[in-house]
């Protein structure tokens, strides 16, 4: 096979123990060019794979003809859902959205067969080729619909995903100060780079298959695939392709199945690779929502009561909703104490692009409208916005409305006091030189700096870490020391966030070795779960310590028998294994040398629960926090902003290497920027407006503001290295905050994401 | 494809033969697909992300908007140009030690991008690098650390000239 070599995560010695940031193993090959991604993976003799997709949100399909496309020069196959040999459907927690489409097609840019050939141009005419009939039916678009039973079911599981609400407490409490708001998230997109990207190549006769692909989770799309395949779980055969940035986009399966029927059909390796435009229409999105709140509070300013409506619009297809939705509504309260609740959710099936998993998982969406509600609270009882968070902050052994007691480190009020210590910008508006570049519009140069107005806003959030409701996502690490060189094995996907520099420094903490060799990230272990949740340095992090320690303890043994010595007197002291209570101190490598001692740890976080009739239950595992403070610059005339600065202070356990913590805050509020004021996939009617980077806006490097950032370094006992996940927070209240000091700025009621020209000029 | 066009590349000092090509590819399908030169990266194929940024006559062009077939006789350095693999030139080390990569996807046309402005601008200011690179998008790092790479291989090369 002649793929590009993995260069720089296999067999790199660098040093590094917990607590440095040493460079990424897949660092120079990155830099170089050399990494290859999943769309880098090439073998002699392939065929280049493409979908046909729905241009119609919602069509009754009566029928396919395929003939004219096998007809093209280089065609080598074209499919359908009538060759799909096992199940014809998949999904992450129902499996209800079919491998292509049959008789109905439920979203624009659902599939519904697909070519091999010999070259991208013969896939597109094949494509084109392909007859499809179509008796277009009336979109089912508002998720309001869905809910009063007033459309007719569009899927066959009817168009409410999940109702759930939650109960707690007086439930006719009226505050002496009550503040309501309904609250609008547009979707987002993942956007990562990397597009979407796999390699399938066939066992001769089609008994298995290899399949190299960028994604969140190898077992989960190999139990998928091999159910759509007919094939034993073992004859599919996982490898992580380089994955360009992941999001949550690559938990759900997308060209997995397809790109191994073709390649099963063929007999032949196939490569598919997206475009921009099919990645928008081929993965799941952020949920749009709408979120209605009503806070009780005292006159001084206590919450009392909240009561809220939050309705999440799945799209065709269920994939993570009921998740999401879980997610969003026991985040209702944010970080703050609350102990009577009356919340009413609701995930729903239209005939929108299907939404799942991407960063914040549902808590995005609550935290814009918690956080919105608590500056009118703010407002209402005359309070500024860091003293009504600060009153109402929630710490370790509060209940949430849900009745789970947080037993976590819950630094709130540290976050929002660190937070507010931080420098505000000392740059006037358009900068100390007043450079047109610094102003709203930037290279536009539209603005007129004499207009400007500057805002402060603030955003805190809460998190849930790990997976929730019951579900064991355990995670499985093997580690094998020989001569002083660790190996390290485990499926955990490395999508950008650094787990194979976080691995090593583990290893080296644990061992004392130098040298930790990374083996392929591939299904031949158990699963480590998905890179999703916030959760691999917990998880993935938890098994590798748990397989290194057990090493450890082989390695005490061996060195105890041979020297008389009681292991548990034993200890590793830099590179070296020392009595503690005697004079031995021999090398790792020489203390290891001749032996091989290999070890499988699996890490399992504490059991949860699923949540009852009323919303009660310990649901979740563990918990995180954060807080952010936004400066803007606002044009008031033409509704540009400038995000000036983002100060935040974020609990992160322990920074195990604080330059990848720093990457995760800055990246992740960079999305937040992008969902504040940029980043939404337009829809009308069912159609897809901006499927493109030219037409769905990212932030680029001068639309991000200064980051400045403290890391609260409070170790939590419940987590295996004392760390928290760090991924989701950043993007959780970034949002809120960057609004809230747009509506400071104009002094609008902003209640939609992403802010608009319209709506700060309309 | 049945198309039989062939012409000829100068890729990173060399001359490459490219036949039957179909006329319709981009330079930077060529690359990737018939010179097996995979470091530069698509993402969207419209010129607005930076991914697959190359140099085209000391020009830095995003190889997905240029017809392959047009670019004979002119001089192209792609990221697998910059330096030999194993000796990474001065910025891509930055990149590496200072944070600017995670995924990495967008990395070989920031590091094109950083190249050329830090040839032609030897100290630039922070708007400076910031509008110089404004063309190259990151969806993992929110650009600080890429600004910090680009800022301590100016104040490194100002410090000894010999450094790059």
């Amino acid at each position: 096979m002649s793929t590009a070599t993995r260069e720089g995560v296999v067999g790199e010695r660098l040093g590094g123990r917990l607590g440095d940031s040493p460079p990424r193993p897949d660092g120079i090959a990155k830099v170089q060019g050399s990494f290859a991604f999943s769309g880098d993976l090439s073998s002699d003799g392939f065929l280049w794979g493409a979908t046909l997709r729905s241009p119609h949100p919602y069509a009754r399909i009566l029928r396919i003809d395929v003939a004219p496309a096998w007809r093209i020069d280089g065609v080598a196959t074209v499919i359908t859902a009538d060759d799909v040999p096992g199940k014809p459907t998949y999904g992450l927690i129902s499996s209800d959205q079919p491998v292509f489409a049959t008789d109905v097609v439920r979203y624009v840019g659902e599939p519904i067969a697909a070519v091999a050939a010999d070259h991208p141009e013969t896939c597109r005419r094949a494509l084109d080729a392909i007859i499809v009939e179509y008796e277009v039916l009336p979109p089912l678009t508002d998720p309001e619909l869905a809910i009063d039973g007033s459309h007719p079911p569009i899927h066959p599981s009817g168009n409410i995903i999940r109702h759930q609400r939650i109960i707690r407490g007086d439930q006719t409490l009226v505050g002496d100060v009550v503040v309501e708001g309904t609250y609008q998230i547009g979707m987002q997109d993942q956007a990562f780079l990397g597009l979407e990207a796999a390699l399938a190549m066939p066992d001769p006769g089609g008994a298995g298959i290899d399949l190299f692909v960028a994604t969140q989770w190898l077992h989960e799309d190999r139990s998928q695939i091999a159910a759509c395949l007919d094939l034993d779980p073992e004859k599919v055969r996982l490898t992580l392709g380089g994955v360009g940035g992941a999001f949550g986009a690559r938990e759900d399966i997308s060209l997995q199945v397809h790109t191994c029927l073709l390649a099963l059909r063929t007999g032949r390796p196939v490569r598919m690779a997206y475009s921009r435009q099919e990645s928008f229409l081929g993965h799941v999105h952020r949920h749009p929502a709408t979120i209605w709140m009503r806070h009780h509070a005292t006159w001084q300013g206590v919450i009392q009561r909240i009561e809220a409506r939050m309705v999440f619009d799945g799209g065709a297809y269920a994939s993570t909703s009921s998740a999401v939705l879980i997610n969003g509504i026991t985040h209702t309260q944010g970080p703050y104490k609350c102990i009577n609740a009356t919340v009413d959710g609701f995930a729903v099936r239209t005939n929108n692009l299907p939404c799942g998993a991407m960063r914040g998982f549902g808590v995005v969406q609550a935290c814009f409208a918690h956080e919105g509600q608590m500056d009118k609270l703010a407002a209402a009882c005359g309070l500024d916005p860091v003293e009504i968070r600060l009153l109402n902050a929630m710490e370790t052994g509060d209940a949430l409305i849900t009745g789970q007691v947080i037993e976590n480190v819950a630094p709130v009020a540290e976050c929002i006091r660190l937070t507010a210590e931080l420098p505000l910008p000392d740059t006037p508006v358009g900068g100390l030189d007043g450079d047109p570049m610094h102003l709203p519009g930037g290279a536009g140069l539209t603005a007129d700096a004499a207009h400007i107005r500057r805002g402060i806003g603030w955003g805190v959030a809460i998190k849930n870490l790990m997976y929730s409701e019951k579900f064991d996502d355990y995670s499985t690490a093997r580690c094998r020391l020989a001569d002083g060189v660790a190996s390290l094995k485990f499926a955990t996907s490395e999508v950008g966030q650094g787990f194979v520099v976080l691995a090593p420094q583990i290893a080296r903490s644990v061992l004392g070795v130098d040298d930790v060799v990374l083996e392929p990230i591939d299904t031949t272990i158990g699963s480590a779960g998905s890179t999703s949740a916030s959760r691999q340095t917990w998880m993935s992090g938890g098994a590798v310590d748990g397989a290194c320690r057990l090493v450890r303890e082989r390695l005490f043994e061996h060195v105890g028998t041979r020297h008389d010595i009681d292991p548990v007197q034993l200890a590793v002291d830099g590179r070296d294994v020392v009595d503690t209570l005697g004079t031995l101190r021999i090398s790792v490598a020489a203390a290891s040398a001749g032996v091989v001692f290999d070890e499988t740890f699996e890490h399992h976080h504490r059991p949860t629960e699923e949540l009852d009739e009323n919303g009660q239950g310990n649901c979740h595992t563990a918990f995180a926090f954060v807080a952010h403070r936004a400066v803007v610059d606002v044009d008031p005339e033409l509704g540009l902003v400038k995000v000036v600065q983002i100060a935040t202070a974020q609990d992160v356990g322990v920074a195990l290497n604080p330059l990848s913590v720093l990457g995760q805050i800055e990246g992740g509020i960079a999305q937040g920027l992008g969902l504040a004021v940029m980043e939404e996939i337009v829809m009308t009617d069912g159609l897809v407006r901006n499927a493109s980077f030219t037409d769905y806006l990212l932030p680029t490097m001068l639309d991000m503001p200064t980051v400045v950032a403290t890391m609260i370094e409070r170790p939590d006992p419940m987590a295996p290295l004392g760390a928290k996940g760090v991924g989701e927070p950043p993007c959780i209240s970034s949002t809120p905050a960057i609004v809230a000091a747009i509506r400071d700025a104009i002094g609008r009621d902003l209640s939609r994401v992403p802010v608009r020209p319209a709506d700060i000029v309309g | 494809m049945a198309d039989n066009n062939h012409y000829q590349l100068h890729v990173n000092g060399s001359l490459r033969d490219i036949r039957d090509a179909w006329i319709g590819e981009s330079l930077l399908y060529v690359l990737r697909e018939r010179l097996g030169m995979f470091g530069s990266k698509g993402a969207c194929e419209q010129g607005e992300c930076g991914s697959c940024s190359v140099m085209i006559d000391d020009e830095l062009l995003c190889s997905c908007l240029v017809l392959a077939a047009s670019a004979p006789g002119q001089e192209i350095v792609t990221i697998e140009g910059i330096a030999p693999l194993g000796s990474p030139s001065d910025v891509q080390r930055a990149f590496v030690d200072c944070g600017a990569v995670q995924c990495g996807f967008c990395t070989p046309g920031l590091i094109m991008a950083a190249h050329t402005l830090l040839e032609r601008t030897p100290q630039p200011s922070d708007t400076e690098i910031r509008e110089a690179l404004s063309g190259n998008i990151c969806r993992c790092t929110g650009y600080g650390r890429i600004i910090e790479a680009v800022q301590r291989v100016a104040v490194t090369r100002a410090a000894d000239p010999d450094s790059k």
